[in-house]
């Protein structure tokens, strides 16, 4: 029977109340007294020498207060990459700066040149409007192409990088004579090229920010669309403004999905603070639609060779791959990071492969920024092997079931260090594939295959078996790898005197549940109702310290800190009510919310524990504090290894060449799970978005750098006719053993597992209708199946 | 969007008036030139809204056919020209989503005429009448391109007149993003022979496939094209369909169009 409440309970999301209903709270519904507006004057043109921004008619228009460009941030500092990357000669990463506004040349469609404040939207836009129009940007060639922004010195995105190259980064180095050796002498090599496409994160609400000053006291507020206020308060204050961390409070309200590009810091919102430290008067901003497309993080963004080595059985001897990254103009703040460490560190999946050599050079380009987004390099690195796993079995003639079973590491063999570094602590493979196997009725397929026959249908199946690693990060290693921060995370649990508690976590929700499954928890463990805890989140001057939501990490890092913060409640709790009782300590136990003396019927309730905690008047206060508040940090041992099975089928239309994803099966091993519900929800969510990449979703720049996918007239959004049914499975569960939650993540695991399976089933599909085709790349269009057929 | 003036006539004349002041802009439904005006690619002084004309509302039959006045929302057309003819009811209760179809005008479409809209095959296919406050203009004569029709300035369409077919059907394949069609094809066939008629694929709009309707007019069966071949000279190329994959949608869904033919 399913439990109605606490831990391992559906229980219903709480905040989904205020935002089905409209009483959410975001950033653009607060409007503040005598605010101001701004509108960002953002580049046409991709690449350009900015010779004037002609700024004076618009200063003179009706409302504008104040008009700002690159020139007025010129003295301070720049927007940093969090990590630093080495290149495989031990050079260091080239890092311009990313500054605020534009300032000497503009590098993409959409970069920010100059802002307008004035006392309207419609007098900044008409002001802006000005700006663009007497504006003289002597335009230069577009670097679109990653080869040959590489190939071609002449041309820079930025003048100090001969062959825009940020770094070339191998992985593991000292791997590199054995796999190249490995791969020359093995029976058998399957070689494929692939691009992971470019996708635009297509957060339904637009990233938005208020900037406000109090000159009373010189502080500051920024109210704004984040994932992560306090590394947000640590780059706009420290890196980038100059301005104390005390004197400024971060808030991040109500958001409205992030998907990664609401991690990082965004000129916007140095620009807001700027102005209203000028003004005195709170400045807000909105994105438009069409801005977000242009200037978010965008993700993904790989052209990928890998060759896997095998012997002709199709156990896996070695995996090479070689990789350009697009970076874009700038370097967001984990923009080095996810193409190198969160995708080479992956390349040996769930299988015993011995050798395994990855190389990443990430390349500067005249487009958007890119940078993590949901799965963040462990589904580049998922499709490459999932799909030329695939391709090796169609070559070899072998089953891609029968494959993924010899190669999976067994459970005997954790904890296991992988060739690239990473060390799985624990996880079954084998019985996520046989209940996806089970779940999908692969037995059934061929009668299913020969009803889509008779209909005119193309049928296929892909299988995808795929491995993260996430609850990011321990700090140690991550320092050793080139992190500028740690990557713990923080919370603090405040009992009320009358029993009910507020409790202050570092993760950030913008969709995921938080304030529902962290209660449940705190349920569970103080044995009080969900209903008697508020969870308190998104505001740097409440909450303790947090690193923000990213990375499948709230639950694995932040939750286990709330949890580690529990413990220590409970065991003031002992304290207090070894006193009350005239007990020793160790005679007391806790269980389902009371405080008992073992061995006897001496008890007193988590309430009266925490009344006595705020009206000491039997307390033991020569020894012990009064109040019943504690905080924790925590920092992971290890990385989270989440992994599953998923099995795609497909329809092909062979006239039309569309794809229609017929049935989609989910086993997935996510250790314990809090709350089924909302980990089904975050799986239909990520595979959703994994459809959507593989068949529909393309940021596409035309060789000018214009982005010709700029609206959701072109950009294709998956819908939810787009998808199927999904059937979801999380019963294979080997908790993770170094957090006490034993808990792993689940927030990214459907968008790394998806694309492949949806590839490779279409390519069987065309296969089994006799249609040699190796691959096609992502998205799998009507036009680009029906191009293949037809070639 | 930049500010204008709005002005909702009760009568043909009097926005023929509104009309003709400067920068006036006739408005349907506003499902693209609300749009354009909120990217301030177009900034009219004045829109003159035509939903207020009753003369311009609903659907009768009538002479010559089906009337079809020129301000009806499509969600009128889907509910209520089903009896008369079912295949131009089907076209308009799949033209973009409820918000569209039951703001959105036959006459806006029209007179916008997008390469990739749905209603310019119907009207080509059905040889439809184009009745305006000044004229009726033959489908074949109305088209003249993309965006471009036989309109004149300040020329407003009271109603669309679709002689009703023994049978017709039109089958759309959608662009992956936008749901415009990406190619539609409408098959309508009368006594004197089969109107076949293509949008979303040329560059020059709304075209016939004549020598489909030759065939088509001879023996009514997809069997009777499986054998022809689409031009793909003039057609679009873009991220969602080269031409030579529009020129055999035209193909497909023509083929389609005739099996489903009620």
């Amino acid at each position: 029977m399913p439990k109605d409440s606490g831990i391992g309970a559906s229980s219903k999301r709480r905040e989904d109340i205020r935002f089905l209903t409209g009483r959410g709270v975001y950033t653009d519904d607060i409007t503040l007294h005598g605010e101001l507006h701004a509108v960002m004057v953002r580049s046409t043109v991709a690449n350009g020498k900015i010779v004037s921004v002609g700024t004076a008619r618009a200063e003179t228009m009706p409302g504008v207060q104040a008009v700002f460009t690159g020139a007025d941030f010129a003295a301070v500092g720049g927007n940093p990459a969090g990590w630093l990357i080495n290149s495989r000669d031990g050079t260091p990463m080239r890092e311009p700066k990313r500054p605020v506004l534009a300032h000497g040349k503009v590098r993409h469609v959409g970069d920010a040149y100059a802002a307008v404040v004035a006392n309207t939207y419609e007098q900044a836009r008409d002001a802006a409007q000005a700006i663009s129009d007497d504006t003289v940007i002597e335009e230069l060639p577009a670097i679109v192409n990653m080869a040959a922004a590489v190939a071609n010195p002449a041309n820079r995105v930025h003048d100090e990088i001969p062959d825009n190259v940020c770094y070339d980064w191998g992985w593991i180095e000292d791997n590199r004579a054995k796999v190249d050796a490995a791969i020359k002498s093995a029976p058998h090599v399957t070689t494929l090229e692939l691009v992971n496409n470019r996708l635009v994160p297509n957060a339904m609400e637009p990233r938005a920010s208020i900037g406000e000053y109090f000159p009373g006291t010189g502080d500051y507020k920024l109210t704004t669309t984040s994932q992560n206020p306090h590394l947000t308060r640590l780059l706009v204050a420290a890196f980038v403004l100059g301005i104390p961390e005390n004197k400024l409070t971060v808030v991040a309200p109500d958001v409205g999905g992030g998907f990664g590009s609401k991690i990082y810091h965004y000129g916007e919102e140095a620009l807001v603070l700027a102005a209203a430290k000028k003004l005195h008067r709170p400045v807000r901003w909105t994105a438009e639609r069409s801005e977000s497309f242009l200037s978010d993080a965008h993700g993904r963004d790989h052209e990928t060779k890998i060759e896997l080595a095998s012997d002709l059985e199709g156990n896996f001897i070695a995996i090479r791959t070689t990789t350009l990254a697009n970076v874009g103009a700038y370097l967001s703040n984990f923009s080095t990071v996810t193409p190198t460490f969160l995708h080479g560190t992956l390349m040996a999946g769930p299988y015993k492969v011995p050798n395994v050599y990855v190389n990443v050079k990430t390349v500067f380009t005249n487009t958007a920024p890119v940078d993590a987004y949901r799965g963040a390099g462990r589904p580049e690195a998922t499709y490459s092997i999932e799909r030329v796993v695939d391709k090796m079995c169609r070559e070899l003639n072998l089953d891609p079931f029968e494959v993924r079973r010899k190669n999976f590491l067994t459970t005997d063999m954790f904890p296991y260090t992988t060739p690239v570094g990473l060390v799985y602590d624990t996880g079954n493979y084998q019985a996520t594939l046989e209940k996806a196997v089970q779940l999908a009725d692969v037995a059934g397929f061929e009668k299913r295959a020969a009803a889509s026959r008779a209909k005119g249908r193309l049928r296929g199946m892909g299988l995808s078996t795929w491995i993260e690693a996430c609850g990011i990060a321990p700090s140690h290693l991550v320092g050793i790898l080139g992190a500028r921060v740690g990557l713990y995370d923080a919370a603090t649990v405040r009992v009320n005197a009358t029993g009910n508690l507020s409790v202050m976590v570092g993760a950030h929700s913008h969709g995921q549940g938080h304030e529902t499954v962290f209660a449940q928890i705190v349920s569970s463990k103080l044995g009080v109702p969900e209903s008697s805890v508020e969870i308190v989140h998104g505001d740097t001057s409440k909450i303790p310290f947090g690193m923000g939501s990213y990375g499948s990490r709230s639950l694995a890092v932040c939750g286990v800190a709330m949890d580690k913060a529990l413990d220590k409640i409970i065991a003031k709790g002992k304290k207090i009510a070894a006193h009350m009782l005239e007990a020793a300590e160790g005679d007391i136990t806790f269980a389902d919310g009371k405080f008992s003396v073992a061995g006897t019927d001496k008890a007193k309730t988590f309430g009266e524990i925490a009344f006595s905690a705020y009206v000491p008047h039997n307390y033991p206060l020569e020894t012990l504090e009064p109040g019943l508040e504690e905080t924790a940090f925590y920092d992971p041992a290890n990385f989270t290894y989440p992994a599953g099975a998923y099995i795609c089928e497909v329809e092909v239309d062979p006239d039309t060449g569309r794809v229609e994803v017929a049935s989609f099966t989910c086993a997935d091993d996510f250790g314990n799970v809090m709350n089924p519900m909302i980990v089904e929800g975050q799986v239909h969510g990520g595979v959703g978005q994994g459809i959507g990449q593989a068949l529909l979703e393309n940021a596409h720049y035309d060789e000018n750098g214009q982005l010709l996918t700029g609206s959701y007239m072109d950009y294709a959004m998956p819908r939810a006719d787009d998808v199927p049914f999904y059937t979801v499975d999380h019963s294979c569960s080997t908790p993770c053993t170094h957090n006490p939650l034993g808990v792993k993540g689940c927030g990214e695991a459907g968008a790394i597992g998806s694309p492949p399976a949806v590839v490779n089933a279409v390519i069987d599909a065309l296969h089994r209708a006799g249609h040699k085709i190796d691959h096609i790349d992502m998205p799998v269009s009507p036009s680009r199946v029906w191009s293949a057929m037809n070639a | 969007m930049h500010n204008f003036d709005f002005v909702k006539p009760a009568s043909v004349a009097d926005a023929v008036a509104a009309l003709s002041t400067e920068g006036a802009q006739a408005l349907g439904g506003g499902q693209t030139l609300i749009a354009t005006m909120k990217q301030r690619l177009a900034d009219p002084a004045v829109l003159v809204s035509l939903t207020g004309i009753a003369d311009l509302q609903g659907v009768c039959m009538g002479d010559g056919g089906l009337h079809v006045g020129g301000a009806t929302p499509h969600a009128v057309v889907a509910r209520e020209a089903g009896k008369y003819y079912p295949a131009l009811a089907h076209l308009a209760g799949g033209i973009g989503d409820p918000a569209v179809r039951n703001k959105g005008t036959i006459g806006g479409s029209l007179a916008n005429n997008d390469p990739a809209a749905c209603y310019p095959s119907a009207a080509l296919a059905s040889g439809a009448t184009i009745v305006t406050n000044r004229r009726k203009i033959a489908a074949d004569d109305y088209f003249q391109g993309m965006f471009s029709t036989a309109l004149d300035e300040g020329e407003i369409i009271t109603s669309v007149v679709f002689p009703i077919p023994e049978k017709a059907s039109y089958v759309k394949f959608n662009q992956p993003a936008s749901r415009f069609a990406l190619t539609g094809v409408f098959v309508a066939k009368y006594a004197g022979g089969v109107r076949v008629a293509a949008t979303g694929a040329s560059n020059n709009g709304v075209f016939r496939w004549k020598a489909a309707e030759q065939a088509l007019s001879a023996n009514f069966a997809a069997s009777a094209i499986a054998g022809l071949t689409v031009d793909d000279a003039d057609m679009i190329s873009d991220l969602h369909g080269t031409p030579a994959y529009r020129a055999n949608l035209v193909k497909v869904l023509a083929g389609r169009a005739v099996s489903a033919a009620t």
